[in-house]
C-alpha cells in the first residue's frame, strides 16, 4: 500500500470514531433546554456585548430563564424595545431601559499635545502602551491607534487627529470598547447627560500644563462653581457625579469657568433619543 | 514503589513542565494573574492530564506500534486529546454541573495545551509502563499547579509594588517568572542522592 495512505487511513478512521463517539454522547447527554430559552433569546440582539454583566447574549437568555429575579432592562443596545418584548414573555412589569453611550476621556488632539518619541511598532494601543506608556507625552491620554475603534461592533469610534472620537448616534452603549482601552479613558454615561470632562490625567496641575494645553490642572474651579456639587477633584483630576448632576440651574456653568477647557458640553443623545425626536 | 515516588517527585519539581522545561507558558502567564482562576486552571490541567495519559498511552503501545505507525503520534494525540476533552466535558455537563462550572472555559481551553501533548508523548519517549505513565502525569499536573499558584503569589505582589515605568506590565511579569524558574534549578540532583 502507497505509505501515504498507511498514514492517512489510520488517522481518518480515528477521527471518524471521536466524532462518532462525540455525536452520540451529544444526542443522548443532552441538557434539557428551558423551553422559553429559544424564545428568549430570538429577542435579545445577539451582539454578545456583555453590557448586560452576563456572558453574551445566551448567558442572559438563561438568567431569565433560571431566575425571575434578573431584571429584563439590563440589555442596553436591545434599549425599551426588547426590554418590553421580555417582560412580555416572563409576565413581570416593563422597566425602562436607561440607554447610555460611551465617551473618551480625553481631548489632547495633536493640537493640544506632542509625542515624545516616534513609534514604528504595531498598530495597537496596547503594544505601544508597553513601550513607555505610548508615544505621547501624556501618559494617561488616548494612544491613537485604534483598538478601541477596531473592537466597535458598530463602527462608531473614529480616530480623528490622533484622538478617539464616538459617534453617540451610532453606539449602542455595549461597552466593549470601556474594556478595550489599556488607558481606560472611554466610560458609559446615561445618554441624556450634556457636560463631559475631557482629561484623565492625573499628574500634578504644573506638569499636565507643560503636556497638554487640554489637560485638567486640577485647579478646582469647576468644584466651587458647580451649583449642585457634582464635581469633585480627585488625583489631580475632575470627576463629575452624575447622580448629583440633573437639571443643572446655571447649565453650563462648569465648562465656562474650566481653565483649560477640559469639561466641554457636547450632545450625547444616543441612537435610540436620535431615532425617538 | 521506590521509583514510582522518584517519578511523581521529579515531575513536580526537578523536570517541572513550566519551569524547567518551558512547557504550557501561555496559561502560565495568561492565567496567573488571580489566585482562583490560577487555581480552577491548574486543576484542570491536572484533570486532563491524567485522562489523556490514560487514553494515549494504550493507544500509542496497541494501535501505532505493533502497525509501525509511531510517527503518527503528535498528530493522533492530538486529534484523541481533543475529542477526549470534549467528551469529558459534555459528561460533565449532564451529571456534575457543579465541577463543569468551576472547571469553566478551562477545560476547552486546555485541549490543545502543549504541557498536556508534552506530558503524554514524554510519557512514551521515557518508556514508562501504563502505572509509570500515570504517576508522571499525576506528579506534571501537580508542578503545573504548584508552579500557578506560586507565581499567582508573586504577581499579586508585583501589582500592589512601586514598579519603574519602562518595568510595568508584561517586562516585570517576564522578569518574575524568570527568578521563579531560576529557583527551580535548586532542586536538580537532588533526586539522585536522596533514595542512594
Amino acid at each position: 500500500m502507497e505509505p501515504i495512505l498507511t498514514a492517512v487511513i489510520p488517522v481518518v478512521i480515528i477521527g471518524i470514531i471521536c466524532a462518532a463517539v462525540l455525536v452520540i454522547a451529544s444526542k443522548i447527554m443532552a441538557v434539557k433546554e428551558d423551553e422559553r430559552f429559544p424564545v428568549i433569546r430570538e429577542c435579545l440582539p445577539g451582539a454578545n456585548c456583555g453590557a448586560c454583566g452576563f456572558a453574551g447574549c445566551d448567558g442572559y437568555a438563561k438568567a431569565l430563564c433560571e431566575s425571575s429575579d434578573t431584571p429584563t432592562n439590563l440589555c442596553v443596545p436591545g434599549a425599551d424595545g426588547v426590554s418590553r418584548k421580555l417582560s412580555e414573555i416572563l409576565g413581570v412589569e416593563f422597566e425602562d431601559v436607561i440607554e447610555q453611550v460611551a465617551v473618551v476621556h480625553c481631548a489632547g488632539d495633536c493640537k493640544k499635545t506632542q509625542d515624545k518619541v516616534e513609534y514604528h511598532g504595531i498598530e495597537s494601543c496596547v503594544a505601544a502602551k508597553l513601550l513607555y506608556g505610548g508615544k505621547g507625552s501624556c501618559t494617561y491620554g488616548c494612544l491613537g491607534l485604534g483598538d478601541c475603534a477596531a473592537a466597535c461592533p458598530q463602527d462608531a469610534i473614529c480616530i480623528q487627529n490622533g484622538i478617539a472620537h464616538v459617534d453617540s448616534r451610532k453606539c449602542i452603549g455595549c461597552g466593549i470598547c470601556t474594556r478595550t482601552c489599556p488607558n481606560h479613558l472611554i466610560s458609559l454615561v446615561a445618554d441624556v447627560e450634556k457636560v463631559v470632562v475631557t482629561c484623565s490625567n492625573k499628574d500634578k496641575g504644573a506638569v499636565t500644563r507643560k503636556i497638554c494645553s487640554n489637560g485638567c490642572i486640577g485647579c478646582k474651579k469647576c468644584e466651587k462653581v458647580c451649583p449642585l456639587g457634582a464635581i469633585k477633584v480627585t488625583d489631580n483630576v475632575a470627576v463629575i457625579d452624575y447622580e448629583k448632576c440633573t437639571d443643572c440651574p446655571d447649565f453650563g456653568v462648569c465648562a465656562k469657568n474650566c481653565t483649560t477647557g477640559c469639561i466641554m458640553i457636547s450632545d450625547l443623545s444616543g441612537m435610540h433619543r436620535y431615532k425617538e425626536n | 514503589m521506590i521509583k514510582l515516588i522518584v517519578i511523581l517527585l521529579s515531575a513536580v519539581f526537578i523536570n517541572n513542565y513550566v519551569l524547567s522545561r518551558f512547557l504550557g507558558i501561555c496559561p502560565f502567564l495568561g492565567v496567573s494573574k488571580k489566585l482562583d482562576s490560577a487555581t480552577g486552571m491548574s486543576l484542570a490541567v491536572i484533570f486532563v492530564m491524567l485522562i489523556a495519559t490514560a487514553v494515549t498511552w494504550p493507544i500509542q503501545m496497541y494501535l501505532l506500534n505493533p502497525n509501525n505507525l509511531g510517527y503518527l503520534q503528535t498528530i493522533v494525540f492530538i486529534l484523541v486529546i481533543a475529542a477526549l476533552v470534549q467528551l469529558v466535558e459534555i459528561i460533565l455537563k449532564r451529571y456534575i454541573p457543579s465541577l463543569h462550572k468551576s472547571l469553566g472555559v478551562y477545560l476547552p481551553l486546555i485541549t490543545t495545551n502543549c504541557a498536556v501533548l508534552g506530558v503524554t508523548i514524554l510519557n512514551i519517549d521515557e518508556g514508562y509502563t501504563f502505572v509509570e505513565a500515570m504517576v508522571n502525569s499525576l506528579g506534571s499536573g501537580l508542578g503545573f499547579f504548584l508552579a500557578m499558584v506560586m507565581f499567582s503569589g508573586v504577581r499579586s505582589t508585583i501589582e500592589g509594588s512601586d514598579i519603574p515605568k519602562s518595568f510595568q506590565g508584561l517586562p516585570i511579569t517576564l522578569i518574575a517568572a524568570a527568578i521563579t524558574s531560576l529557583s527551580f534549578l535548586g532542586f536538580g540532583g537532588i533526586i539522585e542522592n536522596l533514595f542512594a
